[in-house]
């Protein structure tokens, strides 16, 4: 390119071309965008005729290749991104309680959060469980607590992510049993399970089988959804616990895009066509405090997995090349003390968010770091989003920091830091050995403890922590407190579900599981009937237990 | 508490006892070479198996493995894990453990980690006897591991009768293979990660360095491939431990290894004694301080210094 | 008595919580104080501490929870070091543990709690004036 006319061509192929297709299919919200003050808005801002160098193949258009400014052609012009609050306590009653207010103040999606039994595949009435049922997140043991959950919430109308993963094909298939009940069939199913494993090991720790068994469970999750569910993200690639585990944005981009390509290899390995299942794989990053490097960090990564995807797995398909992710505000930036100063820091993370192109997003709750959110604190967090897309005006063009000459440079320097890991991974044997190894652990580690350092140092200010204290403060925020009474009604849940369904039908499913995990067909469809006959996560769970065996940590510190 | 206290708990098997007496040795305590040698006569039974090689490589889910299929024989086990202190701050961070807490509820099975305190070979100082107080306590296999061995970490071979090697498959440029000064030191070599590629080229590699070893031998020491995660080989390994141990028996080495350690052991221990009553004595004294004076000054030299305060030293004794 | 002394803390993550990022830099902070840390992972039960405490010999336990099982898993490491007999190790807490909750933790018998945003050398400096050797 490099010329007026080149840049004027390049522009009229985007708008003839996906733009127009976009628009025939999706309208955008108004005819015309303006600014509060009356001045018109433009879909998109280009570079200056002067500015033309590299453009094209460095920036692109929205919706091509390398789609650093942005997946779609229109982006939030046509549909704003999805809101999408992480929310789940005590048992399926509570949660779905909550959920219905959640969609009665506008939320668009739905996003569960599993207690930890449930995510680390124990039932309510395992002792290991003991004082952690619904504490963190709602406890789900068979299909008759997921019923519950989504009691008076029509599967076609909404969707949902669930963020589980070493039971995701467990809470998936009873995801398709509750469609079935409520007649919707799995094709129709909209939603997101996080099924990302490596990311357990690095950052989440909720793993349960080692990398082998794991790759195997979620290849075969993946071939299941690219065939029946074509609607569903059958992976969602996280960087965001990554970052939380105290990582710097170049690691999170980094490793996370690594685990990405991991995930690709092996589904290529096992046979399967690479755009028969990469659209459909998802992201999710942090939103952090630093908000231009946050968006130069969102649109670095995009930019990568579009490179990678096409030059380097060969991916044909443009909608392999997408990334697509969802967002999470940086919860680790949150503070107990002046807790409502919260309210601020989420505001401008998560216009961050928007600023890099986000499809959905979760803001904290001012009381994120004093317990699960209250009512009370949630809506304020979806009202943050609501403003921002309703008030704030940076949705009605796309990229408006495309061009800065601050966030193009923190784009490259980014993409090229991040780059550097590729290159020292691949040198360890690759992503599961340097995870076996400690190796991601041991660099987020690091920065981890840097960080806190700096904070004790005071060379990192944190309001009301370590400047701008209130001497003696008190708390004045209510707290959420799971009540206790909820273990001894869920353990008695679980028991009754046991004596009520036919043990003989649960026994020959869970067998014939047992085999097919030996073997090598796809264990989905055996899930689903097991979950079908209400056997539950930790008696599917112990079934792999028994053929996989249990992963431990690597020493890391 | 004093340490001599400790024994008697110690010989009744009493855990808690047990660790306490192996911090007051770590802690170098006043009392603690008397509750040693109380104990001395209580030890001697123990296989001792030392496992040794580069970090990462699986040292430690071999010995939870190893473990595992001892406890299945009915034997009690002691473990001993050595990781590297903080040159700066003295400080440790100890963790073989988390691959080992499966057998945390086993009172058959003893776990201590400890610090290097500053001491190289790979183990701490305090590691042989640490390994002594478990025997006497009873345990039937002691196990060492040592810190991730470089080259310079061969310790191990001065503690264990039975020391093995653990080494993994290449992986590119980053892996640390393990160097000469660990080969010399094998009775037995593990190739662990046998999932990994390259398993069968690593064999290939060791035998062909134990084919240039021109040292005159009845053991050659056997390349067993391992994979930790499944326990694939772990019987193996376990049988060749035992083989070793009968080798030593039967052709006497045991005997020739057990002289040779008590002297070696004896000589340290004196060694260390001296020097310990040397330098009390000497440090600090205004007739030391100016003799360092003087050497620096180059109005004296070392040489004659030494041999003056080492006679001083000796009549004094005498004296 | 003697010169080499060293403060042993046994840093222990109760129950399925997963958060370690705390866990980790507290047990990074006291061994750049010195100390000798045995860090033993996730998903310990208070009976698995407490083996691992005294095999260990450990002056401190420090355990860390941020999943809201503090209440059911902190006393219970209590119970079990009253079993068997030991009360010279001094055991702290931290994590997200609401304010509510804490007197009951401390009648319980922990030493105290740290909450988010408390410097490590506070951290540091409780354990260097309370530890029992
Ligand atoms: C980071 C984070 C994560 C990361 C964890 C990464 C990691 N590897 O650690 C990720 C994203 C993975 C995560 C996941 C989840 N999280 Co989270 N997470 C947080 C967050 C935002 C910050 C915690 C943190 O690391 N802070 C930084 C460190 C340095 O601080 P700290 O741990 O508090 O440690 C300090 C003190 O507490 C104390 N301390 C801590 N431990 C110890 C130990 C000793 C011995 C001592 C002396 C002191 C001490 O000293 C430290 C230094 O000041 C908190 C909210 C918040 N802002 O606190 C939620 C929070 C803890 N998470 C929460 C939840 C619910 C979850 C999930 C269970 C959600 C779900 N249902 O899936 C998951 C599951 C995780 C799992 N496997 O258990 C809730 C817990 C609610 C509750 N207890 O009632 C919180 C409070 C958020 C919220 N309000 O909902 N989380
Ligand atoms: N794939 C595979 N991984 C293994 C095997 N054995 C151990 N590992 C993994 O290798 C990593 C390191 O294992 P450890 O047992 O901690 O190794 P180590 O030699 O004790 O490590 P240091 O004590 O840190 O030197 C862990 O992630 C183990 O799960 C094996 O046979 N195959
Ligand atoms: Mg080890």
């Amino acid at each position: 390119m490099g010329s007026e006319k080149g840049l004027r061509k390049i522009i009229k192929e985007w708008e003839e071309g996906p733009v127009a297709k976009t628009l025939a299919k999706f309208p955008e919200r108004k005819e015309q965008f303006e600014t509060l003050s009356g001045i018109p808005v433009d879909r998109l801002y280009s570079p200056s005729e002067k500015a033309l160098k590299d453009y094209g193949p460095e920036l692109g258009f929205p919706g091509m290749f390398p789609f650093t400014r942005g997946v779609q052609p229109t982006m939030y012009r046509g549909r704003f991104w999805t809101m999408r609050q992480y929310s789940g306590f005590a048992t399926a009653k509570e949660t779905n309680e909550r959920f219905k207010f959640l969609l009665d103040q506008g939320q668009t999606g739905l996003s569960i959060a599993f207690d930890l039994p449930t995510q680390i595949g124990y039932d309510s009435d395992n002792p290991l469980a003991q004082g952690e049922v619904g504490k963190v997140g709602v406890a789900i043991d068979s299909l008759a607590d997921m019923e519950l959950l989504f009691d008076g919430i029509p599967l076609d109308k909404v969707s949902t992510s669930m963020t589980i993963n070493a039971p995701a094909a467990i809470l998936l298939a009873m995801y398709i049993a509750v469609g079935e009940k409520q007649g919707v069939p799995m094709n129709k199913l909209r939603g997101t399970i996080q099924n990302d494993i490596l990311k357990e090991y690095v950052a989440r720790g909720t793993w349960v089988f080692g990398p082998n068994p794991s790759m195997r469970i979620t290849t075969d999750i993946m071939e299941y959804c690219a065939k029946n569910l074509p609607l569903w993200n059958p992976l969602s690639i996280s960087g965001y616990h990554i970052r939380e585990a105290g990582s710097t944005a170049i690691q999170e981009i980094a490793f996370t895009l690594l685990n990405g390509m991991a995930y690709v290899q092996a589904g290529v390995d096992s046979g399967l066509d690479v755009d028969s299942f990469a659209p459909r794989l998802s992201f999710f990053f942090s939103a952090h405090n630093d908000i231009l490097e946050e968006v130069a960090k969102f649109r670095a990564a995009r930019r990568m997995w579009a490179r990678l995807m096409r030059e380097r797995i060969g991916a044909k398909d443009p909608r392999s090349w997408k990334l697509r992710f969802h967002t999470q505000t940086a919860g680790c930036s949150l503070t107990a003390q002046q807790p409502v100063n919260n309210v601020v820091r989420v505001a401008y993370q998560a216009l961050a968010a928007i600023l890099g192109g986000t499809q959905s997003l979760h803001t904290n709750s001012m009381d994120e770091a004093l317990c699960l959110p209250t009512e009370d604190a949630v809506r304020v967090a979806l009202r943050t989003q609501q403003i921002l897309a309703h008030e704030s005006g940076i949705v009605n063009t796309i990229d408006p920091l495309g061009g800065s000459y601050y966030v193009e440079s923190l784009t490259n320097q980014l993409e090229e830091k991040a780059y550097k890991y590729f290159d020292q991974v691949e040198s360890m044997g690759g992503v599961i050995r340097a995870i076996e190894k400690g190796f991601f652990q041991r660099e987020i580690a690091e920065s981890a403890y840097k960080y806190q350092l700096e904070i004790d140092a005071e060379q990192r200010t944190v309001v009301g922590v370590n400047d701008f204290i209130i001497e003696g403060e008190e708390l004045k925020l209510p707290v959420l407190q799971v009540d206790k009474e909820i273990e001894c009604h869920q353990v008695e849940r679980v028991k009754l579900g046991r004596r009520k369904r036919d043990n003989k039908k649960v026994l020959e499913y869970l067998d014939d599981l047992r085999k097919v995990s030996k073997g090598t067909e796809n264990v989905m469809p055996s899930v689903l009937k097991a979950v079908r006959a209400h056997a539950t996560v930790g008696e599917i769970m112990h079934v792999w237990r028994e053929v996989y065996g249990e992963w431990n940590q690597p020493k890391v510190l | 508490m004093p340490a001599t206290k400790l024994v008697k708990g110690v010989l009744k098997g009493n855990r808690r006892d047990l660790a306490r007496l192996i911090t007051l040795i770590e802690n170098e305590h006043s009392s603690a070479a008397t509750a040693l040698s109380m104990l001395y006569k209580h030890t001697g039974n123990a296989h001792i198996v030392g496992v040794t090689g580069p970090p990462g490589s699986g040292k430690s889910t071999l010995v939870t493995r190893i473990t595992a299929k001892y406890r299945k024989r009915s034997k009690t086990i002691g473990i001993v894990c050595v990781d590297p202190s903080s040159p700066f701050t003295g400080g440790a961070l100890l963790g073989d453990r988390i691959r080992m807490q499966e057998h945390s509820l086993d009172k058959d099975v003893y776990v201590r980690s400890m610090s290097t305190r500053g001491h190289l070979g790979g183990l701490a100082r305090a590691t042989s006897d640490a390994v002594r107080v478990m025997d006497a306590f009873g345990k039937d296999i002691v196990i060492v591991e040592t810190v991730g061995a470089g080259q310079s970490e061969v310790q191990v071979v001065e503690v264990a009768h039975t020391v093995i090697v653990v080494d993994v498959p290449g992986a590119g440029d980053d892996i640390q293979a393990i160097k000469a000064g660990i080969m010399e030191i094998a009775d037995i070599f593990v190739v662990n990660k046998a999932d990994y590629p390259g398993a069968d080229k690593k064999v290939t590699e060791i035998n062909a360095m134990l084919d240039l070893d021109s040292r005159e031998r009845s053991w050659r020491p056997p390349v067993l491939v391992t994979n930790a995660l499944t326990g694939d080989g772990i019987p193996e390994l376990v049988d060749m431990i035992g083989k070793h141990m009968s080798y030593l028996q039967e052709t006497g080495l045991l005997k020739q290894k057990g002289l040779q350690r008590s002297r070696d052991e004896l000589e340290q221990i004196m060694e260390y004694k001296l020097t310990k009553e040397l330098f009390t004595r000497l440090r600090g004294t205004p007739e030391y301080e100016q003799a360092i004076k003087k050497i620096a000054g180059r109005n004296d030299d070392p040489y004659s210094v030494a041999e003056r305060l080492i006679a001083e030293f000796l009549t004094s004794v005498r004296g | 008595m003697s010169s080499s002394k060293k403060i042993r803390v046994l840093v222990a993550k109760p129950g399925l919580d997963g958060h370690d990022r705390g866990a980790k830099i507290v047990a990074r902070a006291l061994r750049d104080a010195g100390m000798e840390v045995i860090y033993t992972g996730l998903r310990q039960t208070p009976e698995m501490i407490v083996e691992a405490a005294i095999s260990e010999d450990v002056n401190v336990i420090g355990m860390s929870i941020l999943s809201g099982a503090h209440n059911a898993l902190f006393p219970k490491v209590i119970d079990l070091l009253k079993a068997e007999g030991v009360d010279n190790i001094l055991v702290i807490g931290g994590g997200i543990i609401p304010q509510d909750d804490v007197p009951a933790l401390k009648a319980a018998g922990i030493a105290e709690v740290f909450g988010p945003g408390t410097p490590l050398a506070e951290i540091v400096g409780y354990i260097e004036s309370n530890v029992k050797l």
